[in-house]
């Protein structure tokens, strides 16, 4: 075996055997090292104000207002030109935050523990479907969701947390894939089996009881006739959101995904991927023995299903750091475990197998914690090596959401992208210098 | 060689996909396998490669 396949599967083998468990939830300026008070991390690889497209402007103008630096959009947009606000990748602050992906200094954070090689990864919290902030919505709407989840959400499931002394995410990961999830797209599994561990635990909390509190409510009349008329507990407010949102565990997924991929990372001679991210405007990756260089292409627009009233000509450039599923052997590369997911994004069951299948040309190893029971049981195809995608002309299979063009708008479809190839092209220059 | 199409054909087909969509669309039995030059065919991309085998 050459020095290289040695190194990749070394590189496999350390992330395969991370173990992230959620341990904690905290304020991002408090808990991510190097966070301060005028910077904003968003996803993908580095990018100025002015190359940022719709949604990443509409999120960080959004944020902007919610950390309270600016009145309104234009005091926003007025700031983030200003220079006075510094942006970063997430993934340079070992974070991860789905499609817009901006975590502002003052939002709560998912802390994700690594318990085999020690270290924290982080991401945001997941605001539902809809207008959100992540797709570059920001009314009052988005804002006051924003408020709920960082004062009342976070707070009950930071002490459910504590109580329930962390939750293993590999192992809901694993489990979701043998009840129909992708573990990017689809997470009606995960999230449901998110919700079973903790809610015993946040039922448990003091937060979680009470029911009169200084801060938003969440709306629970169209739950069900019972909260008509009634102040619900915080603990049911949470629960009833939970259950509304299937995308509820996929932050805490991505950071759990982001804790195996940077166990990768640094391993010299590999040219295994550590790192696949859009920023709406550029796509990029980075690889296991080239340490924090991008290599970096215009990002391609997703082909997919749209929303009602909806077509490919709203559709942004592919955006976020969702991809990070995929970096490590489930999402698009475990489509096959996740047939109904066509229903979503397009194309037949066949397709899904298809794609899985095509994942192993160009991936180093079989996942030994993840698994497809409809393909025998067979590990999902892990570590994409750079080699192989220049050498068979196949890219990585991504699913994903697709944002409308314009800020403020918010998600208009889902679908199938493609990362450039000429990333994959200079990274392999790179590694051969 | 005229024998050959005077049986029923079965094909394989490498490369262009539309070759075997022709032969189907007539109900030519057929396979086709996914097939193209490595690395595009790009002599300086297949010299990277030999560089990091």
């Amino acid at each position: 075996m050459s020095k290289i396949d040695q190194a990749n599967q070394e590189a496999v083998k350390k992330m395969m055997l991370s173990r992230p468990v959620w341990v904690d939830i905290g304020r991002a300026k408090d808990v991510i090292p190097g966070m301060k008070d005028n910077l904003f991390l968003h996803a993908g690889p580095p990018i100025t104000w002015e190359r940022m497209s719709g949604p990443l402007k509409g999120a960080i103008m959004g944020g902007i207002i919610y950390e309270g630096k600016a009145k309104n959009a234009e005091e926003a947009e007025k700031l983030a030109a200003s220079g006075e606000i510094e942006f970063a990748p997430c993934h340079h602050y070992n974070s991860v935050g789905p499609m817009a992906g901006v975590i502002t200094p003052s939002q709560m954070v998912f802390i994700i523990e690594d318990k085999e090689w020690g270290g924290y990864t982080y991401s945001n919290m997941n605001e539902g479907y809809g207008k959100v902030l992540r797709y570059g919505a920001f009314d009052d709407e988005v804002l006051n969701r924003l408020r709920w989840l960082d004062e009342v959400y976070a707070p009950v499931i930071k002490e459910a947390v504590h109580l329930a002394k962390g939750v293993d995410m590999k192992s809901i990961i694993a489990q979701a894939l043998h009840m129909g999830d992708d573990g990017h797209n689809r997470n009606r599994a995960t999230t449901s089996l998110f919700i079973r561990t903790i809610a015993p635990f946040v039922a448990e909390t003091e937060w979680g009881k009470k029911t009169e509190y200084d801060a938003p409510r969440l709306d629970l009349s169209n739950v069900s006739d019972y909260f008509k008329d009634k102040k619900a507990s915080a603990a049911a407010e949470v629960l009833a959101f939970m259950h509304s949102n299937d995308l509820t565990s996929l932050n805490a997924i991505m950071a759990a995904c982001k804790s195996m991929a940077l166990a990768a990372h640094g391993v010299e001679n590999s040219t295994v991927v550590t790192t696949l991210a859009r920023n709406g405007t550029d796509f990029g990756i980075r690889v296991s023995s080239t340490g924090d260089k991008w290599f970096t292409a215009p990002a391609n627009v997703p082909d997919g299903l749209y929303f009602s009233g909806f077509t490919s000509d709203d559709a942004n450039g592919d955006i976020g750091d969702s991809v990070i599923t995929e970096t490590v052997g489930i999402g698009g590369f475990a489509m096959a475990a996740a047939p109904a997911i066509v229903n979503f994004i397009g194309g037949s069951p066949g397709d899904a197998f298809e794609a899985t299948n095509e994942m192993y040309e160009i991936t180093v190893a079989e996942n030994n914690n993840f698994n497809i029971p409809a393909m025998d049981f067979k590990g999902t195809p892990t570590g994409i090596d750079v080699r192989k995608v220049v050498e068979k002309n196949i890219v990585p299979r991504i699913n994903t959401g697709i944002a409308h063009k314009k800020p403020g708008i918010g998600q208009v479809g889902a679908g199938i992208v493609k990362p450039p190839m000429e990333i994959f092209v200079a990274a392999l220059r790179e590694l051969a210098k | 060689m005229e024998s050959l199409f005077e049986s029923e054909l079965k094909v394989i087909n490498m490369g262009l996909e539309g070759f075997a969509e022709t032969l189907k669309e007539r109900g030519t039995a057929v396979m086709h396998v996914r097939w193209q030059p490595p690395a595009m065919g790009d002599d300086d991309l297949l010299s990277l490669l030999d560089k990091l085998k």
